[in-house]
């Protein structure tokens, strides 16, 4: 059952982060916007993104408190979701034996960054203002879902030999429920289901910044408008 | 002019705390059927608003994508709220670009997104109603689409994108801003936004001839409409008519003169400016950008320069190609557009002109870099030559320059508080306050290091200076042109020509 779900909820997120890329791409960008000073090569665009996307230097530039834990919090999960792939992949790539440690660490931090987050969002003024319902639930979606995680680090372990052997025998089969032997089952499937509604959100939510990002105008155009005559179809001349 | 609040300007600029709607009332002058017939745009308020704007909404998100991305991606971290100099400068929330923004979006998310359709309450989504539409009249005319929050934006959402699109989508409905509609339709009329006619600039220019032979002695010329010149000059109007827009008009005519390079203007095209950009009309912009290059042509010219205004730079530099290109007629060896900065710059470069930097020793100078000029074009061959080439020629024409704190400068400059089409008195309240944080790092170098000019190249920041300086106590004649400075500097007759 919940491998079936599984897939039902991994093909929702692919085809509506999908489909919103492909809205995004489809959409034609008619005029040269680039807020400068802006890179006049591609070379140096694609590099503009780099450093957009793994260090925020926008961000940094502008709010060093929101840097700091939101490049916590994005962080320490990219490291999470590497160490997750213990739990999905059969035979496990060497390297991502040692990164355990690493990844419990990063558990931690991604938890305390969330907790951070939260919490500007009511000490704040003017944060604490522009906050929606929404944009609390999400952080308190993902906090739940690191809490869960770093749960069963801890205190209570399911059988996770046991679960990835079941989930894993019935990649194909895709009936039955998982173990629930333990407190650990019952947090693991908790755990499960709060990832399956992210996922799920996630293409109809701001959470699509993480591929919106590449088709920002200002971000990713080329400064080369005397140079080149940008033309798009809907406004040619 | 009593009744105007203005701020205390502090030692430093000060994030101030939120108050709801302080400028909740001050909304501009609506257009009428007369402004509006003529732009192709409704005369009054379609009676099935609501339906139309959702539908020009949804036409505008399939056209521009940075409307469409920029609505979607915003995950609200708050990095913005600071940023905009009419937050600072009113407190309202509002003002902050994410609250702004979310006029826009919260419509989006209610007709647009599943989310906004099943669960309006917990994704704060709202009907596009009568209050919502005051709201927008409101707060997307108390955007001067300066891109200072794009430039902090860890995404880069550009709020004017989403202030020109709900611009557009009024105008669309009728509900459109007077100032302007108006003078768009003075440009297409009369060549120009002032409406200036033909005889009148004609009689400036001879009028500014004799004033240049009576001080300096040499016969520099102001030529109208003339055939076969290597250069057509595009200013913008006020050049032709304002304090101190007119010193700069001066400067550029002086440093032809010396360059021994033939220019005209334009009447037809006596305009830089285009206020198309203003209301988000790709239309509009381009009709009026189109008087350029048709004037380019007849008139045979070689080169495309362009005077001191700072939107003006943004359409010639970013969008002409895109909109009336190639500009392929024109000299290859040349950049079209050109920036008089970039073309005074290269003429320094190659020991065309001489300037005396003590002619300037009255001044003590710094630069106000003007927002579109810094955010949204280039000079030169390099990222940031719009910073750098304005500057060189300021340093080259005087003995003192200082630059006012950084924070305040080059991309993070701070709009003078009149761009984006506000530049019109019933905002003069709005218009005020949102120079604070500008007054206030002007007023820093003129305490620290006895500033008595800030050099730019705006036409609209020449004239809202001149306009709220004085109310803060700062003498309007502090601010003027860099070709005001040129104009001072350069030595005629000395060396003619390029070599």
């Amino acid at each position: 059952m919940l491998t079936l779900l599984a897939y039902v909820v991994l093909t929702i997120f692919l085809l509506g982060f999908l489909s919103r890329i492909i809205i995004y791409a489809r959409a034609p960008a008619p005029l040269k916007i680039a807020t400068t000073p802006a890179p006049t090569t591609l070379p140096g665009v694609a590099w503009r993104l780099f450093t957009e996307v793994v260090f925020f230097n926008s961000l940094f530039k502008s709010d060093k408190l929101a840097w700091a834990g939101g490049l916590a919090f994005h962080g320490a999960m990219a490291v999470v979701l590497i160490r997750h792939l213990r739990y999905f992949v059969d035979p496990l790539p060497a390297w991502v034996g040692p990164l355990q440690i690493f990844g419990i660490v990063a558990g931690i931090v991604m938890a305390a960054a969330l907790a951070f987050l939260l919490l500007r969002r009511f000490v704040f003024e003017r944060v604490k203002y522009i906050s929606s319902k929404a944009d609390h639930l999400f952080l308190v979606l993902l906090l739940a879902i690191a809490g869960s995680g770093l749960l069963m680090d801890f205190c209570v372990r399911p059988n996770i030999v046991d679960i990835k052997t079941r989930m894993m025998s019935m990649w194909s089969a895709m009936t039955g429920l998982p173990p629930l032997n333990s407190a650990g089952d019952v947090i693991f499937l908790l755990h499960i289901l709060l990832v399956g509604l992210l996922l799920v959100i996630f293409p109809f939510s701001k959470l699509m910044h993480a591929g919106g990002i590449f088709f920002s105008p200002t971000r990713n155009q080329v400064d080369n408008p005397r140079e080149k005559k940008h033309v798009t179809p809907w406004a040619e001349p | 002019m009593a009744d105007y609040h203005v701020p205390v300007v502090g030692d430093d600029i000060k994030t101030p705390d939120l108050k709801a709607s302080t400028m909740a009332h001050l909304q501009p002058y609506p257009a009428t059927a007369k402004h509006m017939d003529p732009m192709g745009f409704p005369g009054e308020r379609v009676e099935n608003w609501q339906q139309k704007g959702i539908e020009k909404l949804g036409e505008l998100l399939k056209k521009y994508r940075s409307l469409q991305v920029y609505l979607d991606i915003c995950v609200k971290c708050g990095a913005c709220t600071d940023k905009c100099h009419y937050y600072l400068g009113t407190q309202d929330a509002h003002n902050m670009p994410v609250k702004r923004a979310e006029l826009m979006r919260s419509v989006y998310r209610r007709y647009f997104t599943p989310a906004g359709k099943l669960f309006p309450n917990l994704v704060n989504a709202t009907d596009f109603d009568e209050e919502t539409l005051g709201k927008w009249f409101t707060y997307f005319h108390q955007c001067s689409q300066c891109r200072r929050c794009s430039v902090f934006c860890p995404f880069g959402i550009d709020t004017a994108e989403i202030t020109m699109a709900a611009r557009e989508i009024m105008n669309a409905i009728g509900v459109g801003h007077k100032y302007s509609v108006e003078i768009i339709g003075k440009v297409h009329q009369l060549g120009n936004n002032l409406g200036i006619p033909k005889p009148a600039l004609k009689g400036t220019l001879e009028f500014l001839e004799e004033e240049i032979l009576d001080t300096t002695g040499h016969d520099v010329r102001l030529p109208l409409d003339q055939e076969g010149a290597d250069v057509l000059l595009v200013a913008p109007s006020a050049d032709f008519f304002s304090e101190p827009h007119i010193q700069s008009l001066m400067g550029y005519a002086k440093v032809f003169h010396q360059a021994g390079i033939s220019f005209t203007i334009s009447s037809y095209a006596s305009e830089a400016a285009n206020f198309g950009m203003f209301i988000g009309s790709y239309d509009q912009q381009k009709k009026i950008a189109r008087r350029v290059v048709e004037q380019a042509r007849a008139l045979k010219v070689k080169r495309l320069v362009v005077g001191e205004c700072g939107h003006a730079w943004r359409v010639a530099y970013a969008f002409w190609n895109t909109l009336n290109g190639p500009l392929d007629f024109l000299d290859p060896r040349y950049p079209a557009p050109q920036h008089i900065c970039e073309f005074t710059h290269d003429l320094l470069g190659q020991g065309a002109l001489t300037l005396d930097r003590e002619a300037n020793d009255n001044l003590r100078v710094t630069f106000h870099d003007s927002c579109n000029v810094a955010r949204a074009t280039r000079m030169g061959p390099k990222a940031g030559g719009q910073f750098e080439i304005p500057r060189d020629l300021i340093r080259a024409s005087c003995n003192h320059f200082v630059d006012m704190d950084e924070d305040t400068i080059r991309e993070k400059t701070f709009c003078c508080g009149g761009g984006g089409g506000l530049l019109t008195d019933e905002l003069m309240d709005l218009r005020i306050r949102g120079v604070l944080p500008r007054v206030t790092a002007l007023k820093q170098v003129m305490e620290r290091d006895k500033v008595n000019f800030m050099a730019l190249i705006c036409a609209i920041c020449k004239a809202q200076f001149t306009k709220v300086l004085p109310m803060y106590g700062i003498p309007m004649d502090l601010v003027g042109g860099v070709h005001q400075l040129v104009s001072n500097a350069i030595q005629l007759g000395a060396k003619k020509g390029v070599v």
